[in-house]
């Protein structure tokens, strides 16, 4: 009993949120290896086209409720999805023409596309607090609830309750979704082979006739896309606050990176390797060794690694010490 | 040719800074020329970074900050009481990290390599972290509970802060130093990535460790190297000076301590850009540059590029934590909460670009230009905008809006400078002196 | 005039010009083969006639048309097919997608050429759904120029197909690439191994400091006191 309480708990407090955050993230990383690999820069922008992307389907979301749209016990915004992938896809093909595109013919240093994303980082920020404002903002509806703390409680007639939000459901199952179409797009059609082969060897992808404006044209879509389902179900999950989406980048790249930046399904291993030792790191163990420790015995201490004020500094160690021991990722990326 | 344009642009900004005196305020323009003075600096340290090797630091902020914790670490007063209730825990844990660092190292070298040697590097790190926060957690708490209203940290040193400096610059240096070690030689990406999180941290760390710097409960009068205006009014000598100049002697107590700072920050400022300069004619310097300009040759010539790379990550990283340091006696409080990315990390990079990489004269300069537009730009943008929604009326739900939000139009337009100057004028206001010899 | 020719080509990479009234030809079904010491502009010829630096004298003909002012892409369509030296395979992708990819511009079924690729090289298709990264030299230049021909190309273009190969490994590229020619392709190549490849050649050109210094046939270039003397190690 003991045993099942503190699997509960680990399941509760560890296993469930992790998944979902590690879900995001792995979206998000999906869209930085993506620009990455093809294009070839880290794109800084990354987590406020995040933002951005998650702000159009917020508006979206509010006119719907405002003409009484729902989707009954999902949230709204999953019905206002499409409509903020489009913009925010709109929105980072002009940025591509007005900014990376000119880059590109100069075929400029790697450096130099990392500066104007910063720059593009900057403006998309500004936008983005000047439309909805720096605050934080709701906009979840429907169930709130798959299964209630107090329900699994009477059911199994366990101490420990359990706990899955429907924000953590759709994330999970919204992620296996999105994944299974993107790889089955890149393994499967033409213009999704034609991207990776660009990603693998450029020059030879030129000869082969791949026509490279439609790969990054492609490319960015897809990326807006990812960023902006992350983002929303990340601000589903938690909240939404434009600065809370620019701090999301260094998790973003640490997963990236630890997956090998340019590899896809390093992207989505990392996303919740990152995810994991983040709350890992940061959960309280007293309560765990309580049920784990023979007879009525329980730590002093909370038994906590380090505080959640802390808890990007996790993903920072991880960053550092896999460019320390392995710079091109557990999964092999490009070359460094 | 290049002489008259830097007079020419230098002049302007004189004159600018002199509209502001005769139209604002006098204080408000020395306060304008302080900031510009310590921008400038900043600026210097980045074109260290960017114009001489091309290395992209996002992270800026935290070696400021480093800086700022550095003014505070020399200057405060100790507090006895913290010290006696926790000082010697918080050495105690130091201690025991530092030995769970070395035991990590030396079984790393000692033993053979393999699954028990992972394995016991794990166990030494694990424990010892315990061990650490075990000591670590009860001394900070212990201190913090120190008369928390008033200190709640462990204090100073009690030195001039003058010396708060150099000292700065070298805790900044110090931290540089491991990130360029780990990140140099990688992909310029990665040093990006790397010191975007470091900075993120460094302020994270200087919000949350109350014991160290009273976290977001600030650190306020910090000693100053200059006289206090109150002390200047009581003083003989400065009653009669200002009568002498015909001055309100409130007024000009403000002035003359904004230029006995003004004085400070330049003698600083043109030291360290003498220094630059000699720095970047000397054969280290145009071997940075053919390095920055051509790594591939540089590499097969035999040059150690990473090595070269990591001095001048260093040393520029020093200067900008020397100038953070300086920022933070101007302010004579730490704000950890203050440090903002755009602040201090994204606004510097604005300067560089717009004056010029590469060249130490045009980082001087767009310090200067672009911390003057960024003070003058709030009250010009709120003027602007209310200009264009008068025609609304008074109660309207957008015009409100609009108005709320001209603070945010600073991003964007810093964001659209930076990426303009990028695309149609690379080399900036004064470019880089090329061909020379 | 023979069916691709790269006439009295002058140019260079931008500096100084690295070809100096270079001509090289070859016919349907048959193999030419540029050697020469290092640094004579072997490979700058190719990429000459393929379009891939500017020729500012000269022309370059494929089957009667002047394609000189073509991007090398065109020449793709145009039937020319070019197996660079190095980083010419997709290493992250299977062979059989390496194939398809050189097929992108076609859009008629592959799958009977994809066949006779595999045909020509039994062991692509024991390893069609390898990554090609994953396999060795001899195999990725399989690939390389399995990739190439997916076009159906008229020409092919092979720059040193066998650098860093083992010799068993050279002569079973070098037999398959007769095999290539004995359908109807001109094969356009430059080796470094000049005797052996001298020794297949219907043509030979002999190029010093971007220049023709000896044009024949294969065997009359092998027969020469002169090239076997200064080219051939004797």
């Amino acid at each position: 009993m003991e045993l099942l309480n503190a699997l509960i708990l680990m399941a509760n407090f560890v296993l469930v949120p992790a998944l979902a955050y590690g879900s995001q993230l792995a979206l998000g990383a999906l869209g930085v290896t993506l620009i990455y690999g093809i294009l070839r820069f880290s794109n800084f922008a990354h987590g406020d086209t995040m933002a951005f992307g998650t702000m159009a389907v917020i508006l979206f979301t509010w006119w719907f409720q405002s003409m009484g749209i729902n989707l009954g016990p999902l949230p709204t915004a999953l019905l206002a999805l499409p409509f903020g992938i489009a913009i925010c896809a709109g929105f980072v093909l002009a940025t591509d023409k007005l900014v990376y595109k000119f880059y590109r013919q100069q075929r400029a240093a790697p450096v130099i596309y990392v500066i104007a994303s910063v720059g593009v980082m900057f403006v998309l920020n500004g936008i983005v607090r000047f439309i909805i404002g720096p605050d934080d903002q709701a906009f979840a509806d429907g169930e709130r609830f798959i299964v209630r703390a107090r329900s699994f409680k009477e059911w199994t007639g366990l101490e420990e309750g359990l706990t899955i939000k429907v924000s953590q459901g759709i994330t999970v199952i919204t992620a296996v979704l999105v994944v299974a179409a993107l790889f089955w797009f890149l393994n499967r059609t033409r213009t999704g082979k034609s991207m990776r082969a660009f990603s693998d060897n450029e020059d030879l992808a030129l000869l082969s006739g791949i026509n490279p404006d439609k790969v990054v044209m492609v490319t960015w879509i897809i990326a807006a896309a990812l960023a902006t389902i992350a983002g929303t179900l990340y601000g589903l999950d938690k909240s939404f606050k434009p600065f809370t989406y620019f701090q999301l980048l260094l998790p973003i790249f640490a997963a990236a990176i630890v997956g090998g930046l340019g590899n896809p399904l390093g992207a989505i291993a990392g996303g919740y390797v990152i995810a994991f030792s983040e709350i890992m790191v940061t959960y309280a163990y007293k309560k765990f060794i309580g049920y784990m420790a023979p007879g009525d015995w329980s730590p002093d201490s909370l038994l906590q690694l380090l505080g959640t004020n802390y808890k990007f500094s996790v993903s920072f160690v991880i960053l550092l010490l896999v460019l320390l021991l392995r710079p091109t990722g557990l999964f092999k990326g490009k070359s460094v | 040719m290049t002489m008259n344009r830097n007079f020419l642009y230098f002049a302007i900004m004189a004159v600018l800074l002199v509209i502001v005196g005769q139209f604002q305020s006098w204080n408000l323009s020395l306060s304008i020329l302080n900031l510009c003075l310590i921008s400038a600096i900043m600026a210097l340290g980045v074109n260290i970074q960017w114009g001489y090797a091309g290395l992209f630091n996002v992270g800026i902020m935290g070696f400021a900050a480093l800086g700022g914790l550095a003014a505070v670490l020399i200057s405060m007063p100790p507090v006895p009481a913290a010290w006696a209730a926790g000082g010697g825990g918080v050495l105690l844990s130091a201690l025991a990290g530092a030995a769970t660092i070395i035991g990590c190292i030396v079984a790393y070298a000692k033993l053979p390599k393999g699954r028990a040697r992972s394995a016991i590097i794990v166990a030494i790190g694990v424990i010892g972290f315990f061990i650490m926060r075990g000591i670590f957690v009860p001394a900070t708490d212990a201190i913090e509970s120190v008369d928390a209203a008033k200190t709640g940290y462990l204090g100073g040193l009690g030195l001039p802060v003058i010396l708060a400096w150099p000292i700065g610059g070298l805790l900044a240096g110090g931290v540089a130093w491991v990130i360029g070690k780990i990140t140099l030689g990688l992909r310029s990406d990665y040093l990006a990535i790397a010191t975007l999180g470091i900075s993120e941290i460094i302020v994270a760390i200087m919000k949350n460790e109350d014991w160290m710097t009273r976290g977001v409960k600030n650190v306020n009068g910090l000693p100053r190297p200059v006289p206090f205006e109150i002390d200047l009014q009581q003083a003989e000598w400065f009653q009669n000076l200002s009568a002498s100049l015909g001055q309100d002697v409130v007024i000009f107590s403000s002035i003359f301590v904004k230029l006995c700072y003004a004085g400070l920050f330049l003698a600083v400022l043109l030291a360290i850009f003498w220094l630059s300069e000699r720095a970047l004619k000397s054969p280290w310097g145009r071997m940075m540059r053919a390095i920055r300009d051509n790594e591939v040759s540089a590499n097969a010539m035999g040059k150690d590029v990473t090595w070269r790379h990591l001095q001048v990550f260093v040393l520029g990283s020093m200067v900008v934590g020397i100038a953070g340091a300086m920022l933070t006696t101007l302010d004579g409080q730490l704000t950890p909460a203050s440090y903002q990315p755009l602040r201090f990390t994204f606004l510097i990079w604005v300067m560089v670009i717009v004056g010029g990489s590469g060249n130490n004269m045009g980082a001087v300069l767009g310090g200067f230009v672009v911390w003057f537009f960024w003070v003058e730009a709030e009250p010009i943008g709120i003027w602007l905008m209310d200009t264009l929604t008068s025609g609304m009326a008074e109660d309207s739900g957008l015009r409100a809006h609009l108005l709320d939000s001209a603070a945010h139009m600073r991003l964007m337009t810093m964001g659209v400078i930076l990426l303009l100057v990028l695309r149609f004028s690379p080399r900036g206001l004064l470019p880089e002196k090329t061909g020379h010899h | 005039m023979s069916f691709l020719i790269g006439e009295k080509m002058t140019g260079g990479y931008g500096g100084a010009d690295i070809l100096h009234d270079c001509t090289i030809a070859a016919d349907q079904g048959e193999i030419a083969v540029i050697v020469g010491p290092n640094g004579a502009g072997k490979s700058t010829a190719m990429k000459a006639v393929f379009g891939m630096l500017n020729i500012h004298s000269g022309r370059v003909m494929l089957d009667g048309e002047d394609i000189t002012a073509l991007t090398p892409q065109a020449r793709v369509a145009k039937g020319m097919a070019f197996v660079p030296q190095t980083s010419n395979v997709f290493p992250t992708m299977s062979v059989e997608e390496n194939l398809e990819m050189g097929a992108f511009l076609r859009r008629d079924n592959i799958q009977e050429t994809i066949d006779q690729v595999y045909e020509l090289f039994p062991i692509l298709g024991d390893k069609r759904r390898q990554n090609a990264g994953e396999l060795s030299g001899g195999q990725r230049q399989q690939v390389a120029v399995g990739r190439a021909l997916m076009t159906q190309p008229k020409v092919l273009m092979l720059d040193e197909p066998t650098a860093g190969v083992s010799p068993i490994v050279m002569d079973e590229l070098f037999d398959r690439i007769i095999e290539v020619a004995r359908t109807g392709i001109s094969i356009l190549m430059v080796e470094q191994n000049a005797r052996q490849a001298l020794d297949i050649a219907d043509k030979g050109y002999v190029l010093v400091q971007g220049r023709n210094r000896y044009t024949d046939t294969g065997q009359a270039l092998m027969n020469n006191p002169d090239v076997r003397k200064s080219f051939l190690g004797g």
